[in-house]
């Protein structure tokens, strides 16, 4: 396949996941905010939550202070800024387009509609409509897009390529997720005790990752920060865990290895055995938010090494 | 205004359906408007969703729009379509052996049919290709030849397209989007297919591979996805299931071209080329140009790649040269020519000036190299300003335009605001040169949907109309 075509395809994916897991983070970023509290603490949360998505200064550039609306604002429609969900869902559409002949028509068609749709969304229809049901409508239309990638594209390199743009932005976005919440813990709080006050928090995160039910299912128990991030760090199992991202990424890789990819399978293999043999509690020995933060470093370079192995070669 | 009669394509003089209309005919006075004006625009939403649209030059940057589509059909009698095949095919038989003569040995202009400076000096013969061998002397493997039917029903050759004609992909678009629509109109009428177009397409391409290759890697190359044809590029590559390359994707290792594959280089041997002369090597045409892949002439002139269609066929579509093809089909085929050219005022001759000077406001002036509807004059459609306009181009550069009496374009009922009124069309059938000359019946209708216009390129607000030939 060329090159191009692959790059196309990667971020083609990578965008749709993007749009549907910002559309998670603001999720449950929002219902948090709705919890008793003051405005500057919902101010903090807003910051904190822009600060892990590396966009809080593009937004103080724009705004002068933290508020619900204009963060929605500036993550749903803002045209200039490149981590908004219309971005994104342009830049989905953007890749697709170039490389449409490689897709099935339904999957280009799919990508299209989506885009066309989001243009006609505006701030007066959200806040009408309510910002839930268009969290879930950027949700089903990722799940749409997923379920007509697999249901119709031809298993060969274009899928793998396009499974690997889904589950490595998956990788950095769910560690992105979690480290939302951690931003809300009390300075100086004992992460291993959840408070009973926070049993909103958590189950908002849960929620946010479509993993509510199944933490019932596998835990069968109350809510605990230490299970809760086992469920989305460690579990194999769970769709949208590191642990269940890796693994898809290492597998679709191997799949598509040429003459010059060992080390970056190498080194994609490494950070996936951490995780399939790694115990909840020594992570957190070492400290979460180090650990998270460091994980997503090697999500980067797992990016640029992918992108130079097959999508933009240097000179062949 | 001169003209008054037109040749109506679905009912005669005398307001009689004509024959192989009467059962459109039928169907339409029996179905209900509502259901009709509800799959017009079922049409509209679901064209807007496969995303099947043009960009517009000139307009602002990415702008995409839908070509209109109308929901009655052009139809052509078997006989007539018969007729017309042949006269396709002579003629584009005739074009490749001309194209092959003036770049080896130029027989036609010793022979004096045709003035040696009109070929050599004209902007489109491309000395780098003199003595140089295609695969089956194919040059213009895939033609797209504009047909129209004037007053009494005759069909002309307005031109023939050799360099990149486009428009085949709404050919098969309109028919996939005619028989979702109107699924029983299919069960009446016996409507040759034109599905096989693209494996028809990739079958032409792969018999002109070069010497030796046995199993060929066939590619398009398309400018890229902001060119006004990329959907069709795209629908193309994947109905043929090649790569869509753009130059960026290939390079020219010793006379050989590659794509940068993500398991490294991979040999092309035949690119059906979506990209002009200009543009395709920078090395030897236009240096600034970025969609082209420096060294691709070398490795073709080696014989090494094949192009589709081939360097230099530009020569041939010209319109200063388009009064000499009747000649080329008696002198290579050694017949005469089945289709009508349209007479044709050479303004670079001073007679043809003087008569075109004043008999401007009843004739149609073209610019020689111009395309896609730009630079043209329509008299009996203009201005006196604009005319007079054009007069003073005309002085200045006489030998830039070429001027051909107003056609009385045949009209068809098309679906309008004010609800249904003939319009005017024309037709731009594909024929395809490889081992053997090969065509899907019909082609591509375009329609001028402004009341009276004469021009129905999409480019200037001509809509489509799907194109079936009867079968007998």
């Amino acid at each position: 396949m060329l090159s191009r075509t692959a790059d196309h395809l990667f971020w083609m994916a990578r965008y749709m996941e993007r749009a549907e897991n910002t559309a998670r983070i603001l999720d449950v970023t929002y219902r948090l905010s709705l919890l008793p509290q003051n405005g500057e603490e919902v101010a903090a949360m807003w910051s904190g939550m822009l600060k892990i998505m590396e966009l809080q200064d593009a937004y103080l550039a724009k705004y002068p202070a933290y508020s619900t609306e204009s963060v929605l604002e500036f993550m749903i429609f803002d045209r200039d800024n490149p981590g908004s969900i219309y971005r994104c869902l342009r830049a989905t559409r953007e890749n697709a387009h170039a490389v449409r002949g490689t897709l099935t028509s339904e999957l280009w068609e799919t990508s299209n509609e989506t885009w066309l749709k989001m243009r006609d969304f505006t701030v007066a229809k959200l806040l009408e409509s309510g910002t839930g049901a268009f969290f879930e409508w950027v949700k089903y239309r990722s799940h749409l897009s997923r379920g007509v990638t697999i249901g119709t594209m031809l298993q060969d390199e274009a899928l793998r390529f396009i499974r690997l743009g889904t589950f490595l932005e998956r990788a950095d976005n769910t560690a992105r997720i979690l480290e939302v919440k951690y931003l809300n813990l009390l300075p100086g709080a004992d992460e291993e005790t959840a408070h009973a006050a926070d049993y909103y928090q958590w189950s908002a995160l849960l929620q946010s990752v479509s993993a509510f039910e199944v933490y019932r299912k596998v835990y069968r128990d109350q809510i605990t920060p230490l299970r809760v991030a086992e469920l989305l760090v460690l579990r194999a199992d769970m769709p949208r865990s590191l642990a269940r991202s890796m693994k898809e990424v290492y597998s679709n890789l191997t799949r598509v290895s040429n003459a010059r990819s060992a080390e970056t399978e190498r080194l994609a293999g490494e950070l996936e055995s951490h995780l399939r043999f790694g115990r909840i509690e020594r992570i957190f020995e070492g400290g979460f938010r180090k650990y998270l933060e460091d994980f997503r470093d090697r999500i980067f370079d797992l990016g640029c090494r992918i992108s130079d192995d097959f999508l933009i070669p240097a000179s062949s | 205004m001169a003209i008054t009669k037109f040749f109506n394509e679905m009912t005669a003089d005398d307001g009689s359906v004509r024959a192989h209309y009467a059962g459109y005919a039928a169907w339409l006075s029996e179905t209900p408007a509502d259901r009709i004006a509800r799959k017009r625009a079922e049409a509209d939403s679901l064209f807007h969703r496969y995303g099947i649209t043009f960009a517009v030059y000139g307009e602002e940057s990415g702008t995409e729009r839908l070509i209109p589509f109308d929901i009655i059909p052009r139809i052509i009698p078997a006989q007539e379509w018969k007729d017309l095949e042949a006269g396709l095919r002579q003629r584009v038989k005739a074009l490749n052996c001309f194209i092959h003569d003036i770049y080896h040995d130029q027989e036609i202009l010793k022979a004096g049919h045709i003035p040696a400076e009109q070929v050599l000096n004209n902007a489109q013969y491309r000395p780098e290709m003199q003595g140089v061998n295609v695969p089956c002397d194919i040059y213009a493997a895939i033609a797209g030849v504009d047909v129209v039917r004037a007053g009494a029903g005759e069909f002309y050759v307005l031109e023939d397209n050799l360099r990149v004609p486009s428009g085949v992909s709404y050919m098969l678009e309109d028919r996939r989007m005619m028989m979702r629509l109107f699924p029983e109109l299919f069960a009446r009428h016996r409507v040759a297919p034109v599905e096989h177009y693209p494996d028809m397409l990739l079958h032409t391409l792969r018999s002109l591979a070069p010497v030796g290759v046995t199993d060929p890697t066939v590619v398009v190359l398309t400018p890229g996805a902001f060119n006004s044809a990329y959907f069709e590029h795209a629908f193309l590559a994947q109905q043929m299931g090649v790569e869509l390359v753009e130059g960026q994707d290939l390079f020219v290792r010793d006379d050989q071209v590659f794509m940068r594959t993500t398991q490294g280089p991979r040999r092309v041997d035949v690119i059906y080329r979506r990209v002009d002369d200009d543009f395709l090597d920078p090395k030897y045409f236009r240096k600034d140009s970025m969609l082209g892949v420096p060294g691709l002439l070398d490795a073709y002139r080696a014989g090494r790649v094949t192009l589709s269609n081939a360097i230099g066929t530009g020569v041939a579509d010209d319109k200063s040269i388009y009064p000499y093809v009747p000649e080329m089909i008696r002198f290579y085929l050694g017949e005469e020519p089945i289709l009508n050219n349209v007479p044709t005022y050479m303004c670079r001759k001073p007679e043809d000036l003087a008569y075109t000077l004043a008999h401007l406001p009843e004739l149609v002036v073209k610019e020689v190299h111009g395309a896609g509807g730009y630079g043209m004059l329509v008299g009996p459609a203009s201005t006196t300003e604009q005319i007079e306009t054009f007069r003073k181009y005309l002085i200045a550069n006489p030998e830039k335009y070429i001027a051909q009496p107003t056609l009385a374009l045949s009209n068809c009922p098309t679906f309008v605001e004010s609800g249904i009124a003939p319009r005017h069309l024309d037709l731009r059938p594909f024929v395809l040169s490889g081992t053997e000359v090969q065509m899907v019946p019909g082609g591509l209708t375009r329609v001028a949907l402004r009341e009276g216009s004469l021009v129905v390129n999409s480019s200037q607000g001509g809509g489509t109309k799907d194109t079936w030939v009867l079968e007998a």
